[in-house]
């Protein structure tokens, strides 16, 4: 499907890098990213997980989406690029505006590129002189793998991309992954007797609500399955298809919470594989480990609407929840 | 299986792109580089205990970059 026809162009790269130039950025980036690396992240993202749950557990209700899953990733990035958490509301504003309203209204997405832009380059000034030790200092001070600095342009890029990459992605996974609980008896169930297996369920909601569809700009002039595809165009990369593709996912339209052989592709396939994928399941695993800890029992409010986002990232944004 | 027969594990560099399910599911198998791609341990036999988890990891691999091999035992 064609989505859109325009010249405006978002740089972030490594996304919106092409060989030769994606590597560059992105062999900087993955380091801070590898398992062994997120792991250092683990403590902090059971403490804020924990922080959240005690505002709302004695109510016997909480909204899944906005008091809990829009808020962990959120503090998590935050705290890795060493930017104010306080500033999380502004975030995600900017992020609907650039991956949901953005879609189709061009004005809203530039509106927030150059709110981000703006906001990274505040945060940049200081860390000229002291890098430190978070993100965006990391960044500053990176070379390039043949030992060049990257421009101010690719810096601010790169960094819109960890935000806007990082937080609606996750907030979408861990809702959806709330609302097939919230819905599933027995799957909650098996969950709450078998935290272990709690990890292999994480690639099972990842596969079945898969939260991110992505785009490419067509190349060259090229036919596929019958379609007429001309250069320039945006086509739609749907992952969220090619995991309940049922010639490769045997009962593919089921969430199967155990399953064993699941190469889904919830984080993209290839040289763009998502750089946060090991970030993601991390929060993912740890957020569902100490709801499930905390809120055993669980089931969604059919008394009030439970609501979806709309654009490129798909998870809830509304998630009643009955507590007990 | 024939008692002469090994199974060998390996991960075409080509097509890793560092997912890390591999080293998640069968963690004495493989091991991550420090741009997180994937390494075969060792040799890359598979020991009759980790056969399992060695399958598992083939399957579970996105990009189609684990490989199981069978292949002669070298004489003792
Ligand atoms: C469940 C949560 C997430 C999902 C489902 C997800 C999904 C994806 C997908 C499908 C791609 C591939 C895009 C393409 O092929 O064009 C991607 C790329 C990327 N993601 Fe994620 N993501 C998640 C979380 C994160 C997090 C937490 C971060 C970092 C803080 C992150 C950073 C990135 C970056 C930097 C890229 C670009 C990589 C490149 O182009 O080389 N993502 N993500
Ligand atoms: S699962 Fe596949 S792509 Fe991922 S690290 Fe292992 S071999 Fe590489």
């Amino acid at each position: 499907m064609v989505v859109r026809e325009s010249d405006y162009r978002v740089n972030s790269p490594p996304i919106t890098s092409d060989p030769p130039d994606h590597r560059p950025m992105r062999m900087v980036l993955i380091p801070p990213f590898t398992p062994q690396a997120v792991a250092r992240l683990e403590a902090k993202a059971r403490a804020v997980c924990n922080e959240l749950i005690d505002r709302f557990v004695a109510n016997g209700m909480c909204d899944g989406a906005v008091d809990y899953a829009q808020t962990i990733p959120v503090l998590i990035n935050s705290q890795m690029l060493g930017i104010p958490a306080q500033h999380g509301d502004q975030f995600r504003e900017w992020i609907t505006m650039a991956l949901q309203t953005g879609v189709t209204d061009e004005a809203a997405l530039r509106q927030a590129e150059e709110a981000i832009a703006a906001y990274f380059e505040v945060q940049i000034k200081p860390r000229r002189e002291n890098p430190g030790e978070d993100l965006v200092g990391f960044l500053i001070a990176a070379r390039s793998p043949d030992g060049e600095p990257f421009s101010d342009r690719q810096v601010l890029g790169a960094l819109r991309l960890l935000l806007v990459a990082g937080i609606d992605t996750t907030w979408s996974a861990i809702g959806s992954s709330l609302w097939h609980l919230a819905t599933h008896e027995q799957d909650r169930a098996r969950l709450v007797a078998e935290p272990e297996s709690i990890p292999t369920a994480v690639e099972e909601l990842l596969r079945a609500y898969a939260p991110v569809t992505m785009a490419r700009e067509i190349a060259k002039t090229a036919d596929i399955g019958g379609c007429q595809l001309r250069e320039g165009q945006m086509v739609l990369l749907s992952f969220p298809a090619a995991n309940r593709d049922p010639g490769k996912f045997p009962d593919a339209d089921k969430v199967v919470i155990d399953r064993k052989h699941n190469p889904h592709a919830a984080f993209g396939l290839g040289i763009h594989r998502c750089i946060g994928s090991n970030l993601a399941r991390m929060e993912m695993v740890v957020a569902l480990q100490e709801w499930l800890k905390r809120i055993p029992v669980f089931s969604l409010d059919i008394s009030k609407p439970t609501t979806w986002s709309q654009g490129t990232v798909r998870g809830p944004r509304n998630l009643p929840i009955r507590i007990g | 299986m024939s008692e002469s027969r090994v199974l060998i594990v390996k991960i075409d560099p080509e097509k890793c792109q560092g997912h890390a399910r591999c080293h998640a599911l069968a963690t004495e198998l493989f091991e991550l580089d420090e741009f997180g791609n994937a390494r075969v341990r060792g040799s890359g036999q598979i020991p009759p205990t980790l056969e399992d988890r060695a399958w598992i990891a083939r399957a579970n691999c996105p990009e189609l970059a684990v490989e199981i091999v069978e292949q002669a035992k070298a004489p003792d």
